[in-house]
């Protein structure tokens, strides 16, 4: 069959199985659009920008397992989709993006809108493509689908010349790919697993540290009968919420920067940690000479350069989580029989100890202003019987969402860890809306994060994704001015965000349901108000601009150093003693709370 | 501790900015890198000398490993082999100096390739030392101009080396280390 290469790029997403495509048209990919046209499957979602695009299509890619697929125009287009490809990058999230280019024979010319896509992507791709003959067009797409969600997965970049979608070829799909420079290990070394097994039954206070990479490999099955097993308390990263569920008494919930005293305290205290599909993230590790100092080290990871990158690994097992979990669960099951209950008892009491000595809680008075944390537990409690899918910005919000949304089910946590990108939370709640358009959707977002992607409120009202947004509206960075007021003197240097929309305005103007709350016992109403309407709805929650989030270990400190309450008071006395006490900041709050 | 470092690629554009890019974007030291066809044209050849600790090299060669154009990479460094590098040194001759310039290029068996009235272009190959030998010998005759290939390796025969095949990481065989 004799197809151009527009045709052919459909047709091979066609074959691909993809559903939906987020992108934004342009110049020289006109000839695809032309295509899509006429097509019901793939869909296309129009975005505002391709940022936006990005990010949907990363929200899509974690919900459903499946790979985003973006299709974007040359120059600026591809260039907007930047900071979307490092995210992915970084969070290992498969997504197959296709970008516009010019014409081969206007390449290297400066040609309008030319960029060098691959030169630009490449350092934040897992492999990235230029196709310079039609002929290659579907062996391509089919390699790009291949690498993307193999392996550690990741974006992969197609650029596609004008010329090249014009262009008419033979259509063959592949059915195989080999590519002689990637082979993936999925089966974990059987040496290495055993002696895995042997050391995390010998071990006297065993922690799992579980990371994203359970999710991206669908070994919840596999992590849970591996916890229940062991009798091995579980933490897990960002990026792992969900992966084990948060409710679970094994659970000690999230560690690192802002995780659980108790998740801290046992990791730091832990004499053997069992690393899943995760990568001693600095924000986990803190310092790293003083990282887990008793601890024997079983890491298992797909991605061998994680291994042995940031720490000493005593067990290391290069591998796909699920497979040797799975592995490993069958040497434990002849070889524990209920004993390990009774045999980690001293080491559950101690933690039972540390959960008790500083739970996650919060204050909320009556009179005083909406804190985040209680806005957070009442979003999650009444929202926690439909198992909601979450999404949020980065932030103190998001760590706050981390700390107090206890999720169930995985798959069901959309966040930015490794990039950190203010602005992904509420196209990444969009992307998972369209894949499940019955689900209920949260999106919890700084106002600071929001503001930097909510031009997307238009493609929510065209395509009915009715995601409820919950603004934490303190008019602050809010993490920026935590570390301002932790590490600078409460010198708030282009913390204050100054003119922000009225959300509920904002929200009216592109047709959708705004709604705002600016007391505590606003915050049940609002929220039950929302889940009614079948509409994308912001909700405005103005909360108290000064509340800090902690527990927390500073940026190079151990994790037994946690910062656990408020040391403001503290703060405060100091600064009077040392006559530094600014004038400015009043008349901001005055602004705020008007 | 230096390290050289053979790396096998698919002969396509991008592969080399993909190796260097690694290098530059990781902050991994780089002192020479060559390039060239393999007997099978799909293929290229490079060789890296860099430097590092035992974990910095171990990332290197897993990073190297991780790119999808490598299909193998080798730390020549981790048993025998030999190494040279060719150089072209331009230097000053003139009276007197030109007969000692053709004496030190006869000692380290080097060859003149061009000479014009002030000046002769002498070409070396040899290992390291030898070429800082050489060069330090005709330094004081004044060294115009040098142009060095880097270094490129070869396992010796016979001689086991660990070649970090993508399907079997070397992660697996690591060493127990601390306690």
């Amino acid at each position: 069959m004799r197809l151009n290469g527009a045709q052919i790029f459909v047709e091979s997403l066609r074959k691909e199985e993809v559903k939906v495509i987020f992108g934004l048209p342009g110049g020289v990919v006109l000839k695809i659009f032309d295509v899509l046209y006429d097509y019901k499957d793939p869909a296309l979602v129009l975005t505002r920008h391709e940022q936006g695009a990005m990010h949907m299509a990363e929200g899509y890619a974690k919900a459903t397992g499946k790979p985003g697929v973006v299709l974007v125009t040359s120059g600026p287009g591809m260039t907007n989709t930047v900071t979307g490809l490092a995210d992915a990058y970084m969070d290992s999230v498969p997504l197959v993006v296709f970008t516009g280019q010019v014409s081969t024979n206007l390449i290297g010319n400066d040609a309008f809108q030319e960029a060098d896509n691959v030169g630009i992507s490449r350092p934040c791709t897992k492999y990235n493509y230029l196709v310079k003959d039609v002929n290659d067009l579907a062996q391509t797409i089919k390699e790009a689908f291949y690498i993307a969600t193999t392996g550690r997965p990741g974006p992969v970049l197609v650029d596609i010349p004008k010329d090249v979608s014009m262009n008419q070829a033979e259509f063959n799909y592949p059915e195989k790919v080999y590519i002689r420079g990637y082979n993936p290990t999925y089966e974990g070394h059987k040496w290495q697993i055993k002696q895995a097994a042997d050391a995390i039954l010998k071990a006297k206070r065993p922690v799992l540290y579980v990371g994203g990479g359970t999710v991206f490999s669908n070994a919840f099955e596999e992590l849970r009968e591996f916890a229940e097993l062991t009798q091995i308390p579980v933490d897990m990263t960002l990026m792992a919420l969900g992966s084990f569920p948060g409710t679970h008494p094994l659970s000690l919930g999230m560690l690192g920067m802002h995780g659980s005293y108790a998740s801290n305290m046992a990791i730091h205290h832990s004499d053997l940690i069992m690393a899943v599909g995760s990568r001693f993230d600095d924000r986990v590790t803190g310092k790293v000479s003083e990282f887990a100092p008793y601890a024997k080290i079983v890491h298992v990871d797909i991605d061998p350069t994680s291994i042995q990158k940031i720490m000493d690994v005593h067990i290391p097992i290069v591998g796909d989580v699920k497979c040797v979990l799975r592995e490993l669960n069958q040497h434990l099951r002849t070889s524990v029989d209920g004993r390990r209950k009774e045999e980690l008892k001293p080491w559950w009491n101690q933690i039972e100890e540390w959960q008790k000595k500083h739970p996650l809680t919060y204050t909320q008075e009556k009179n005083q202003k909406i804190k985040t944390s209680y806005l957070i537990d009442r979003l999650y409690q009444l929202t926690k019987d439909q198992n909601p899918i979450v999404a949020t910005d980065v932030g103190q919000h998001q760590m706050w969402a981390a700390q107090h949304f206890k999720l169930d089910h995985p798959r069901t946590w959309l966040t930015s860890g490794g990039l950190g990108t203010m602005g992904f939370g509420f196209p990444a709640a969009l992307g998972a809306q369209r894949a499940f358009p019955g689900r209920l959707v949260l999106a919890i977002v700084g106002d600071g994060s929001f503001q930097m992607n909510l031009q997307e409120l238009a493609t929510a009202m065209d395509h009915h994704l009715p995601v409820k947004v919950a603004i934490v509206n303190n008019g602050y960075h809010g993490m920026v001015r935590q570390w301002q007021d932790l590490f600078y003197n409460s010198r708030y240097s282009a913390s204050y965000l100054g003119t922000c929309p009225d959300y509920v305005k904002l929200a009216d103007a592109y047709g959708a349901i705004g709604l705002r709350a600016t007391k505590p016992d606003e915050v049940d109403g609002v929220i039950q108000e929302a889940l009614k309407i079948d509409k994308p709805v912001l909700i405005d929650f103005q909360v108290d601009p000064h509340e800090n989030c902690y527990p927390m270990i500073p940026a190079g400190g151990a994790n037994n150093e946690m910062i656990l309450e408020n040391p403001a008071e503290l703060q405060k006395k100091e600064k009077e003693k040392a006559g530094l006490k600014k004038a400015g900041n009043g008349e901001k709050e005055g602004v705020l709370t008007a | 501790m230096e390290h050289i470092i053979s790396v096998m690629v698919e002969n396509k554009f991008g592969a080399l900015s993909r190796v260097a890019g690694l290098f530059s974007g990781r902050g991994f030291n780089i002192e020479s890198l060559s390039v060239g066809p393999t007997m099978d044209p799909s293929i290229s050849l490079m060789t890296l000398v860099t430097r590092g600790d035992d974990r910095i090299v171990e990332q290197i060669t897993k990073q190297l490993n991780k790119l999808i154009d490598v299909i193998k990479v080798v730390d020549l460094t981790e048993s025998a082999f030999v190494a040279r590098e060719t150089v072209l040194i331009k230097i000053n001759a003139k009276g007197e100096d030109r007969a000692e310039a053709l004496r030190v290029t006869d000692i380290f068996r080097a060859k003149v390739v061009d000479s014009t009235p002030g000046t002769y272009t002498i070409e070396i190959t040899g290992d390291t030392d030898k070429i800082e030998a050489i060069i330090n010998l005709l330094r004081p005759l004044g060294i115009k101009e040098l142009v060095r290939t880097g270094r490129i390796a070869i396992a010796r025969e016979d001689v086991k080396t660990t070649v970090q095949d993508k399907s079997q990481d070397k992660s697996q065989d690591i060493k127990r280390v601390g306690t």
